[in-house]
């Protein structure tokens, strides 16, 4: 489902992005034009998010965030004065149905989320797995018999010369 | 006989396939008692590399008994127990004889294609594109082994295969990472990623004497084992990387940074991988280079940057100029395998370290497939996978 909403996430972002004087028009928006289009930005970024990501579910409460912000601005035109309240209302609607998608998977993402954490408690522990046979601070330098060969030691000209050369 | 086979995009199969047979006087072919995922197979699983063909023989961290060996392969014998390491190398021409033996220029049997895409070949490799000589991998029953008088590390009867089989990649490959940055009793190391190559690296850079060790990952699992190893560390979900390694050096940066990490850096922990992996996405780059970027803009002016993780291509907005300003060496490329695997050994055998800590998960070859998920997806606390033929 995070997929779909991605794809249309960008597809509405792209209308309000390319064409903010009809939606603002068809929605009783007058002189909101920058801040549909603003709108539109916020949904392709929050589509491209939630089809690159491994993990969507940030993206999915963005979303939830911006259909409240969308619901928000949705209300100024219902006026009474507007004569455009039946489109707004129409579209408060559309935009009430796709919240409760928003929020159904970011709910069901967050309780995965919760359930792999939880196996993730139950994983075994490697705190003891060093590969080491004394502690770490025991065995720190332990491989100081080996030579760098000169092919791999840092070139001549980048080693400390200041402290090989001390200048009185 | 099964192998494991790649058929695309996160898509490898377990197939019954020919056997090898002797194609070549130096040809040997081994029985294969262990195999393991490495982390640069995902690259191919993910297909990030290209060169791969449908029905391709996976794997190039292999050990076994010599089942058969060609006329021309005098040092090995039937029951010989051997590790076979990744780079594949005739031992002859003029870089293998000046030890750099992951450019071998003799084993790459696509030479031509490999000279127009890298401008000069570079060792064949056991399954690993065509790229590298297209050479069926050893996650199977059986491997033909080219060169194999020369491509092998003979070891003794008394360890285990879980103690020698990371003689074939992963160990010498964090040790070289390790020692390309020549450390000194005054270094903090700081170690990008702690999958199997970091939790080697980790080992080495303490073996060899850092002052400090600081390692870099998400993953609980794998900060518990880098901590086990002796490292700090540091969760770039939870903390910034910079501040915290500033805070740790005084401020002046780590002096060595090694990028266990390569061309798969997490894809949404940052912006600038966002960026790159919607780049990736619509083919305008190949590799998501955030831990370079990141260990150039942290690194002590004058230090070192040491790069066992793999790239594929075509990088984007690395800040070259960054690193030539504050004068840093840079050093990376595959592990010249044999070069370090005797002296290794003798490590091993002394009980200076035991590999085999790293192996979370022994299955059996027919399990691979659903092992590679595992492994990609940093499930069931897998770290490192090893499959029984």
């Amino acid at each position: 489902m995070a997929s779909g909403l991605g794809w249309f996430s960008i597809g509405l972002g792209l209308v309000e992005l390319l064409a903010p004087q009809a939606v603002s028009r068809v929605l009783g928006l007058r002189g909101q034009e920058r801040l549909v289009a603003a709108y539109g930005a916020r949904e392709v970024a929050t589509g491209v998010g939630l089809l690159l990501s491994r993990d969507p579910e940030p993206w999915l409460w963005g979303r939830v965030a911006g259909d409240a912000l969308d619901l928000g601005t949705l209300a100024t035109a219902l006026d009474r004065q507007s004569d455009r309240r039946e489109e707004a209302g129409l579209a408060m609607l559309a935009v009430l149905g796709v919240t409760a998608l928003d929020l159904a998977s970011a709910w069901s993402h967050a309780s995965r989320r919760r359930g792999r954490a939880a196996a993730r408690r139950r994983l075994p522990d490697y705190a003891r797995r060093s590969g080491l046979p004394a502690s770490p601070e025991k065995m720190r330098g332990a491989a100081r018999d080996f030579v760098v060969p000169e092919d791999f030691r840092t070139p001549a000209a980048l080693r400390a010369w200041g402290v090989a050369n001390e200048v009185a | 006989m099964r192998a494991l086979c790649w058929h695309g995009t996160q898509d490898i199969r377990c197939d019954t396939v020919p056997d090898p047979k002797l194609e070549h006087p130096r040809d040997a072919i081994i029985k294969v008692t262990s195999c393991a995922i490495c982390g640069s197979d995902l690259h191919l699983y993910d297909n990030f590399m290209p060169g791969m063909e449908r029905g391709d023989v996976m794997g190039h961290e292999t050990m076994g008994i010599v089942e058969e060996v060609g006329s021309e392969v005098t040092n090995l014998k039937r029951g010989d127990r051997v590790v076979i390491p990744f780079t594949i190398i005739c031992g002859e021409c003029d870089q293998c004889r000046r030890g750099n033996f992951s450019v071998c220029e003799r084993s790459n049997r696509n030479k031509s294609l490999a000279d127009k895409v890298f401008g000069h070949t570079t060792a064949g490799l056991f399954g690993y594109t065509h790229l590298t000589g297209g050479y069926p991998g050893g996650q199977a029953e059986y491997l033909r082994v080219p060169f194999a008088d020369k491509t092998h590390i003979k070891v003794p009867q008394g360890l285990s295969d879980a103690q020698l089989l990371f003689l074939s990649d992963i160990f010498p490959t964090g040790w070289q990472a390790a020692v390309q940055c020549d450390i000194q009793p005054t270094d903090t190391v700081a170690i990008w990623g702690c999958g199997p190559v970091g939790q080697m690296t980790i080992r080495s850079a303490l073996l060899l004497g850092a002052k400090q060790v600081i390692a870099i990952d998400t993953v609980p699992e794998r900060l518990a084992m880098a901590q086990a190893g002796g490292a700090t560390t540091i969760d770039f979900m939870a903390e910034s990387v910079v501040e915290r390694l500033n805070e740790m050096t005084g401020g002046k940066g780590p002096e060595k940074c090694i990028d266990c990490v390569g061309l798969e850096a997490h894809a949404t922990a940052t912006l600038d991988s966002m960026y790159d992996r919607a780049k990736q996405a619509v083919m305008l780059e190949t590799d998501r280079p955030h831990v370079l970027r990141e260990m150039m803009y942290v690194c002590r002016p004058a230090g070192t940057l040491s790069i066992p993780g793999v790239y594929g291509g075509l990088l984007d907005k690395v800040p070259f100029g960054m690193a030539m300003n504050k004068g840093l060496t840079m050093r990376m490329g595959q592990t010249h395998v044999n070069r370090w695997t005797d002296d290794l050994l003798r490590r091993i055998e002394a009980g200076q370290i035991d590999p085999s800590f790293v192996i979370t998960h022994t299955v059996p070859l027919e399990r691979g497939p659903e092992m590679y998920k595992t492994f990609r997806d940093k499930k069931d606390g897998c770290i490192k996978v090893v499959l029984k033929p």
